[in-house]
């Protein structure tokens, strides 16, 4: 305590430190705040990006909840279940592979966390080619000419352009990719956990793995936890793209796998509605808030 | 003792218990790996093997005609790749640079100094780390176009520098340096920065690493600056290159599915390489960050 105060006394009040913090907080301002701010703004108006905007107070939030027809009927459900199922089900993934890999011995855990994170390296749009390769709507596509040979269909399958299957092959790519930098932090986390506790609660009465883990991986780790579950759901959300990626057409067929992030590039950038692109863009920063929040109300003690 | 052992967390050693564990995974794993050795198969085959039907996974006489048809493609196409080769170095080594010099100057800041606004500003980027770039494109165009810095190097590079997650896992990493040894300095005489260069950028290599190889991840594939911000083909990057080539293939070209897989390639590589000699860095921030 000693020690922090006469640092505390040399340095209070330190006009050096925004010479440091300058630079940073220049371009975050410039880039992340006022575009924030920007669409809070634009959300209220009706913009072209010719004419001047012109204020029209919430009619753009009020048309998005009663009007949007697409909205409300495919691009909300597609979102929230891909949300649903990427955010909770890749953080469930990533934790359940970390503490597993946490158990084996070094060798094949650096191999084995490094197959499980190359995905998320791979940048979506790269892999994109692959995927639109795998799932080729043709008899040559590989996943049709497989299951053909195996006797489980007859006709190829157009997967890509199918309203059927496009969501849950989005969602499938979404988990495939979803081992980011959380699971990195949660990897870590477990591994440099203290040791000494794992011994006392077995002499206290844990009986298994499985409850080593309830009582004590867990609850040691809640900051890393944290964190991972943050850049997890930002994650799964960033990763909207890859339907208009797969099906080459916005919106995609059908709207089959139209989420929000297309939703606003839709009005934004085919459309030039920019007001309301604005306004759909604050619901997603909106979505993207209650589900982090909610996150950390789960995972810092009261 | 019977039963339960307990502390099996980071064994040193390999012991058979552990192979029901790796059996676990495994089948994971395969699943994670199968789209990336297919993209090193695909990259490889010749013509008739990408023609082949029933189609088949590994290849087996790889060759280069891939990568040929791409240089080729590039060629003429009236902008050299050379040009987008050069374009993506420049920009993702003045974005790795930025990043880390900034997140390194403004972490050092909001973790060993004292001044006003500190816990303001330290929440506004803990935030800031659910920001999602793509759900506000349309206003960082109007501020870019603003600035006037469309069509210039400045589109790609300015945006991506100021990270919130690497000047969060940077400073608290610096959380770790004992303030003794920062007091010591300046019981010597050193200033802010001498203490900045000297102390706080030797000790914090780790978290260095990490926040590049993010910051390299970020721009290396980055398509939003190109496609929305540059309107000059001799500005864009190779992603943006390569991205159009994959459209491409989506018309179903033989030809152009491989050139696909051979720019897929390309692309990952790097990534997957800088990984690999990063990851300890990387897992070693993650764990002593105390991340809170």
């Amino acid at each position: 305590m000693k020690k922090r105060n006469k640092i505390a006394r040399k340095e209070y009040g330190n006009k050096q430190a925004y010479v440091f913090l300058g630079p940073y907080l220049i371009l975050f301002i410039i880039f992340i705040i006022v575009p924030i701010a920007i669409a809070i703004g634009l959300s209220f108006t009706n913009f072209n990006t010719i004419e001047k905007p012109s204020f029209v107070g919430f009619m753009n939030y009020v048309t998005l909840l009663t009007k949007d027809e697409i909205f409300m009927q495919y691009v909300l459900p597609n979102t929230v279940t891909y949300a649903l199922i990427v955010g909770p089900g890749g953080y469930a993934l990533s934790f359940l592979l970390a503490w597993a890999l946490a158990q084996i011995s070094p060798a094949p855990r650096t191999i084995l966390a490094l197959i499980l994170y190359s995905p998320s390296i791979t940048s979506g749009v790269a892999m994109t080619a692959l995927w639109k390769i795998l799932f080729s709507g043709d008899q040559t596509g590989y996943i049709n000419a497989w299951l053909i040979q195996a006797g489980i269909i007859t006709e190829p399958i157009r997967w890509l352009v199918d309203t059927r299957f496009l969501l849950p092959i989005i969602i499938i790519i979404g988990l495939w990719s979803s081992m980011g930098v959380g699971f990195l932090a949660i990897l870590a986390g477990i591994l440099n956990s203290d040791e000494s506790l794992y011994e006392a609660a077995a002499i206290d009465g844990v009986k298994n793995r499985f409850q080593e883990m309830i009582y004590i991986t867990i609850p040691t780790m809640k900051p890393q936890m944290l964190f991972a579950a943050v850049m997890t759901i930002v994650g799964a959300f960033q990763n909207g793209a890859i339907g208009v990626q797969l099906s080459g057409a916005n919106p995609t067929p059908g709207y089959a796998g139209q989420l929000i992030v297309n939703h606003i590039e839709d009005y934004g950038f085919i459309r030039y509605e920019m007001g309301y692109a604005a306004a759909v863009s604050v619901v997603l920063l909106g979505i993207v808030y209650v589900f982090s929040t909610v996150s950390k109300r789960l995972f810092t003690e009261d | 003792m019977a039963g339960y052992k307990g502390s099996k967390i980071n064994p040193k050693k390999f012991e058979r218990g552990q192979i029901k564990i790796i059996l676990m995974v495994l089948p994971l794993a395969l699943f994670m790996l199968f789209p990336i050795i297919f993209i090193f198969c695909h990259a490889f085959k010749p013509m008739d093997e990408l023609f082949a039907y029933p189609p088949r996974f590994f290849v087996s006489r790889p060759s280069l005609d891939n990568f040929e048809n791409l240089f080729r493609t590039a060629r003429t196409s009236g902008i050299p790749l050379s040009r987008y080769v050069f374009n993506t170095l420049l920009v993702t080594l003045l974005v790795v640079l930025g990043a880390v010099i900034l997140s390194t100057l403004a972490g050092f800041a909001l973790s060993k100094l004292r001044f006003k606004g500190k816990y303001a500003i330290m929440e506004l980027n803990n935030a800031a780390l659910m920001f999602v770039p793509v759900a506000v494109m349309i206003p960082r165009y109007l501020t870019i176009n603003t600035l006037g810095i469309t069509n210039t190097y400045f589109a790609h590079v300015l945006p991506l520098i100021s990270m919130p997650v690497c000047l969060f896992l940077i400073k608290q990493f610096i959380d770790q340096v004992p303030d003794a040894l920062i007091e010591a300095a300046y019981i010597d005489g050193a200033s802010d920065f001498r203490v900045y260069r000297k102390i706080i950028l030797p000790l914090i290599k780790p978290a260095i690493a990490t926040g590049a190889l993010l910051a390299f991840q970020q721009v290396w594939g980055d398509l939003q600056s190109s496609t929305y911000y540059i309107s000059n083909d001799g500005l864009r990057t190779l992603a943006f290159y390569m991205s159009t080539l994959t459209s491409a293939a989506s018309s179903n070209s033989i030809a152009g599915q491989g050139m696909a897989a051979a720019a897929s390639l390309i692309m990952f590589i790097p990534n997957l390489i800088l990984f690999i000699v990063l990851q300890r860095n990387v897992m070693n921030t993650m764990a002593h960050s105390g991340i809170k």
